[in-house]
């Protein structure tokens, strides 16, 4: 995709990501931009810098130097808060929920409405409105979900990853990080969370996809980039390239149609 | 699986009353098993002796269950994060002894001894938690430290005077000896029913009440309440009223309760009980909550310490000692809690108290040793258990059933 051709779809840029652990340059240099309504795949061999990276943007870890950018001015990410509050949100492979509590309360975890009203009303949570919410997350997501006020230990595994990638809708989330989401999943459950990705693209949200699963690139990447040994080594077009080519520029073997940047 | 489904399909279909149902099967079991065990002790103590059911024992039984109630209530809340509190006993015996210094030997008033003390128990319950999340160690073994520590500490406090120290403060020794008119009973039980009346009609003109089950159970559970208050009312106005302490009890489990299950914050304790990574990726301060619930928690502990002292008119290197503890854990867990984490209700606990205090009250009635009520009450514990281990298994199984 032609960046310059549609700038006001870019919400996420980074300049220059660099981070070093100890005596390993984890990330060299790394520009990226994510843009809405679009996938693009991060893709890399064990220790590319692919969690790296992610773990910056999350606000885990702070860059040695670079630059990140949302809707072209510069933000700084300094905790996984600030990274929410930028409407930044990461859907981890444990999906990060509370079993034992019900879906509403996960999906609004760390950020609950309270009732309106005098000081003391303030205090107690507004069910009603966050339920509301919440059925309106689930039903732009196409999935049924049995009871909001069931907890999550009752539901099913792809129940599961849907009340995981529901949050980022409840946060009009503008870019949610997927990190190997269907690494541990079957063909079925794979299908499912393809389905759940495309909806969140369709309602215009940024979607970078760390993945080492080529179903997975090949399915629903509108771009792809290669990271090795902390450097960006390939951007390419998954509708054009095939998956032998992702291998390569994964492993360091020239290849045609790659495109070095 | 996300299959596409007719608009006119709501999202979430299952009614109150089904979902309750649903739940029960899938294993959440809720306080059905401790009404069920108060409710099985309560007519096996009537049948055995026809003086339990008298307004002078059950008055007594409220009285005595006071130090355990409030104790347990604190350890709840650190249940509830999946750690423990050994230390409870030993603290709510230091702040005792502590208070009882305070107004006796330095003659400071009721109010400000009392003060101190819950103060003294707060700081050493911050202290522990301090401990635990700082440094990373078991609340276990930090609290076993604790246990020994405050112990110690409280003994070297009573020194080498002889027996109990006695208090005189009129505040202190009021608390536990003081009985409401009937005037402010009968207000306090007409408020409670007409708050339940209200909340009853307007959750019954709210649409989520369509079904005739979910009407019948919504006004059986309102009901719960107010029927609860009348009798008590009704039985203890027939000895000398209702106790003071009953409505200390019952206001800081109401206070509880309001924020463990309706506030930001008692979601998060939950959810660091259940899943403390996810709490903590949530932006939850996990460390933070966790010396807030220590701190509270050993806040309680001195709180029933003091409970202790305005029973006893004193305190000495004992209190607070013995299986008050472990009852007050056990107390927690026949109410529902899980050891684990994340699962439990201030209600259940509360409850759960006043199992245990039914069974010693009745075994005491019916003449019976202190090893007999320590048998009985293991034995209840252990059934408490293998209810929740069964219902576990139930809903670990429903949870893998739908995957």
């Amino acid at each position: 995709m032609n960046a310059a051709k549609v700038p006001s779809l870019r919400i996420l840029e980074t300049r220059g990501l660099s981070k070093r652990f100890g005596s390993v340059q984890a990330l060299s240099g790394v520009d990226l931009d994510i843009h809405a309504g679009s996938v693009l795949a991060l893709l890399g061999d064990n220790g590319a810098g692919k969690s790296t990276l992610v773990k910056i943007v999350s606000g885990v870890h702070r860059p040695d130097s670079g630059e990140l950018f949302l809707d072209g001015s510069r933000i700084d990410i300094a905790s996984p808060r600030d990274a929410s509050t930028a409407g930044i949100e990461t859907v981890y492979q444990d999906l990060a929920l509370c079993e034992n509590l019900n879906v509403t309360q996960n999906l609004f975890l760390g950020r609950e409405r309270r009732s309106r009203g005098s000081a003391l009303w303030r205090m107690f949570l507004d069910r009603r409105s966050m339920e509301e919410e919440a059925e309106r997350a689930f039903e732009i997501l196409g999935t049924r979900i049995p009871s909001l006020s069931n907890p999550i230990s009752t539901l099913s595994g792809g129940q599961r990853q849907a009340v995981a990638i529901a949050r980022a809708i409840v946060w009009q989330s503008r870019v949610v990080m997927f990190d190997e989401p269907t690494a541990a999943l079957g063909v079925e459950q794979t299908e499912n969370v393809h389905g759940l990705i495309r909806r969140l693209r369709d309602q215009g949200v940024g979607v970078l996809l760390i993945t080492h699963n080529m179903v997975d690139v090949f399915a629903l990447a509108d771009r792809a980039l290669v990271l090795r040994q902390g450097h960006r080594v390939a951007e390419m077009d998954p509708r054009r390239s095939t998956p032998d080519d992702v291998v390569r520029a994964i492993t360091g073997s020239e290849a045609a149609g790659v495109r070095p940047s | 699986m996300s299959q596409p489904r007719p608009r006119s399909e709501p999202v979430v279909s299952a009614a109150p009353f089904k979902e309750k149902l649903q739940r029960i099967s899938h294993g959440e079991l809720g306080l059905i098993p401790v009404l069920a065990a108060l409710l099985a002790v309560g007519i096996i103590f009537h049948i055995a002796s026809p003086y339990f059911l008298t307004p002078r024992n059950l008055s007594n039984l409220t009285l005595q269950v006071g130090v355990l109630g409030v104790m347990a209530l604190g350890m709840s809340l650190v249940l509830f994060i999946g750690e423990i509190d050994l230390s409870a006993g030993s603290v709510s015996g230091f702040c005792a002894v502590a208070l009882v210094l305070l107004s006796a030997q330095y003659g400071l008033p009721g109010v400000l001894a009392i003060g101190i003390a819950i103060l003294c128990g707060a700081a050493i319950g911050g202290i522990h938690g301090k401990l635990v999340t700082l440094v990373g160690a078991p609340s276990f073994i930090v609290t076993l430290t604790g246990l020994l520590v405050w112990q110690g500490a409280q003994r070297m406090l009573v020194g080498n005077q002889i027996g109990q120290i006695l208090i005189d403060d009129p505040l202190v020794i009021s608390i536990a000896s003081t009985f409401m008119p009937f005037w402010l009973s009968l207000t306090l039980v007409l408020i409670i029913v007409g708050a339940s009346l209200i909340y009853c009609a307007r959750q019954l003109g709210s649409n989520r009440f369509s079904g005739a089950a979910d009407r019948l159970g919504l006004i059986a559970r309102s009901m719960l309440f107010p029927v609860l208050a009348i009798l008590i009312l009704a039985v203890l106005s027939n000895h000398l009223g209702v106790p003071v302490l009953l409505l200390i009890l019952a206001c800081v489990a109401l206070v509880l309760t309001l924020i463990t299950e309706h506030t930001a914050f008692g979601v998060h304790i939950f959810a660091v009980g259940g899943n403390a990574e996810a709490a903590r990726r949530a932006g939850i301060n996990v460390a933070k909550l966790k010396i807030l619930l220590f701190s509270s928690c050993s806040a309680f502990a001195a709180f029933s310490g003091i409970i202790a002292v305005s029973r006893q008119y004193a305190a000495d290197g004992n209190t607070g000692g013995g299986n008050l503890v472990l009852d007050a854990i056990a107390a927690a867990v026949i109410g529902g809690t899980s050891l684990f984490g994340g699962r439990g209700r201030i209600q259940g606990s509360l409850l759960g108290a006043l199992v245990i205090g039914t069974v010693a009250n009745g075994l005491d009635l019916l003449g019976h040793s202190a090893n007999v009520k320590s048998i009985i009450t293991g034995l209840i514990l252990l059934g408490a258990v293998s209810v929740d281990m069964i219902a576990r298994k139930r809903r670990i199984q429903s949870g893998a059933a739908g995957a």
